[in-house]
């Protein structure tokens, strides 16, 4: 009884001889071969060269500097209880005075850590971000020997200051604007 | 012995009875849900706040059964008794919830969005109140009113720019502590609540301003920038006080006792003040008798990332390796700074600072 018109007949009769010698299914099976070696490679020599990324794809984060370059995170926490896998911790500090020209608020964080073995990149962070201080970059994480390599520290994802290092900011900075968010 | 009199009120087309006396807010309160009216000044154990913010508004449709004219004005129902056959229209009158919009968008307008850093983010009533009410955005285009930060003591934080002006702390400060020490000077919009003459705020339980403010304008110094309040866990517990009942919330990461609050019911108001000695010195585990994990809103932010009733399973792995444990693949205080056992922030008396963290690293 047949179930479903999709059943594909299988003919099983015996081969003849001239069936017998491949002659016709080598030929086939090699022009298959012959015709990829003219099609387009679609592996890249990756260290040399880099595919480029959608301007959406979501990888390494970003810890952003403002125009000043003073930190613009403030360990509000809220990028923590967005994320679904728990990944992010944080502690925070009062600014001291004399450290205005490092932090942008009276608060800001001390420690700043990401585990991005928990992390699955979804970018929630840096929708829930109120100070547009954690961003997704388009590049991912380097592979490592051990698992101590993947805690992220705050210095690892600090975004290069503005004002010492311009050149490197701009390129860490990729094609995203620059948010001015107004001081309250 | 006369029988009482009870009055028949209607609040949202829901009917009860309550004793004379009573005002419209209680009565709502007593019915529950939606239909009670919000409040940021009114608080039911201090004799006679509220009145004062204005978003407890209500439509008084019917005065009374003996004269039914309605109300003309909208009225503030945490200060209108209620009169036998009122009825009330709270959530179901369209121009209460208009009056009460613009109401919330006047408590904001001086007041500033700086919620990232503020402690009482997550249990602020003004910032639930703002996301249930009003716009999304501001009309307001000009310079908002700025205070210079003033001193008011070891223990309480005063940041004038959150203060909208209930008064709740100033009542605590007349009705709980042995004298009051501040209160509300200049008139308008330059009224600050101040101590005057830079003194310090610390007689017994006037750490209860701190619980009482519904905004971030009064927070505790031994908490501030600690921690924030939804990753802190809120449990029940209790001590022998000579002071005080000794019933408190204490919210805790770990081990660490972060913060010591009265316990709040669910409108946010404490029964049980707490003096000064509990809230600020006694941050250790062993100081308390801990009941168990404190019941939170289940709407409330301070209840995400927290697994009630969670049963840990059994560790079988000593036992099939012959009573050693397990080789721990990496030790994660070896690589991660948050949370570092040699550093405990329970034990500062007051926000850490670059300084706390720098005497580990040297």
């Amino acid at each position: 009884m047949q179930l479903t018109q999709r059943a594909k007949h299988v003919d099983r009769h015996p081969m003849t001889w001239i069936e017998r010698l491949y002659f016709w299914n080598i030929l086939k099976g090699m022009l298959i071969t012959l015709r990829h070696l003219f099609k387009r490679k679609a592996t890249i020599n990756f260290p040399e060269q880099k595919r480029s990324f959608s301007s959406v794809f979501r990888g390494l984060h970003v810890l952003n500097r403002d125009e000043e370059g003073r930190e613009r995170c403030t360990a509000c926490g809220l990028c923590a209880v967005a994320c679904p896998a728990e990944a992010i911790t944080m502690e925070a500090a009062e600014r001291l005075p004399g450290e205005e020209h490092l932090y942008r608020e009276e608060k800001y964080a001390a420690k700043y850590e990401i585990n991005m073995l928990r992390c699955i990149f979804c970018g929630l962070c840096e929708e829930a971000c109120p100070k547009d201080a954690i961003y997704l970059s388009q590049t991912f994480a380097p592979s490592n020997y051990s698992r101590k390599g993947f805690i992220y520290k705050k210095e690892d994802m600090l975004i290069p200051n503005p004002l010492t290092e311009p050149e490197a900011y701009k390129k860490a900075l990729g094609d995203r604007p620059v948010k001015v968010i107004s001081k309250v | 012995m006369s029988e009482q009199k009870f009055f028949k009120v209607t609040i949202d087309n829901i009917t009860t009875e309550v004793e004379p006396g009573t005002t419209i807010l209680q009565a709502a309160r007593k019915i529950g849900g939606d239909i009670v009216p919000p409040a940021m000044c009114y608080y039911s154990t201090l004799k006679d706040s509220g009145g004062k913010c204005r978003t407890c508004l209500v439509k008084v449709a019917q005065g009374s059964a003996a004269d039914p004219r309605p109300v003309p004005k909208l009225v503030a129902s945490c200060r209108t008794a209620v009169m036998d056959g009122m009825v009330v229209e709270n959530i179901t009158n369209q121009q209460v919830l208009e009056a009460r919009d613009g109401v919330v968008e006047f408590l904001l307008i001086n007041h500033p969005l700086d919620c990232p850093v503020c402690d009482q983010a997550g249990e602020c009533n003004l910032q639930d109140l703002s996301y249930g009410h009003g716009d999304d955005k501001s009309r307001f285009e000009f310079v908002k009113r700025t205070f210079e930060p003033e001193d008011i003591g070891p223990h309480i934080q005063l940041h004038m720019n959150r203060c909208i002006m209930c008064y709740r702390c100033t009542y605590v400060a007349d009705q709980l502590t042995e004298e009051r020490l501040h209160g509300v000077l200049d008139r308008g919009d330059r009224s600050r609540i101040s101590t005057y003459i830079s003194k310090a705020i610390d007689n017994d339980f006037s750490g209860n301003m701190i619980d009482v403010c519904p905004v971030g304008a009064l927070t505790d110094k031994t908490f501030r920038f600690k921690n924030r309040v939804w990753f802190t866990r809120p449990m029940d517990a209790h001590r022998e006080c000579s002071k005080c009942a000794g019933k408190v919330h204490l919210w805790m990461r770990g081990d660490e006792v972060f913060r010591v609050t009265g316990r709040k019911d669910q409108w946010g108001e404490v029964h049980d003040w707490i003096c000064n000695e509990c809230r600020y010195d006694k941050k250790k585990v062993s100081d308390w008798i801990i009941e168990g994990p404190a019941k939170m809103s289940r709407h409330s932010v301070i209840s995400v990332n927290k697994y009630y009733g969670l049963k840990k399973p059994k560790d079988f792995l000593p036992e099939v390796m012959g009573g050693r444990d397990p080789k721990m693949l990496m030790n994660i205080h070896d690589v991660s700074g948050v949370n570092d056992p040699d550093i405990d922030l329970s034990a500062i008396n007051g926000p850490a600072t670059s300084k706390t963290f720098e005497k580990k690293d040297s």
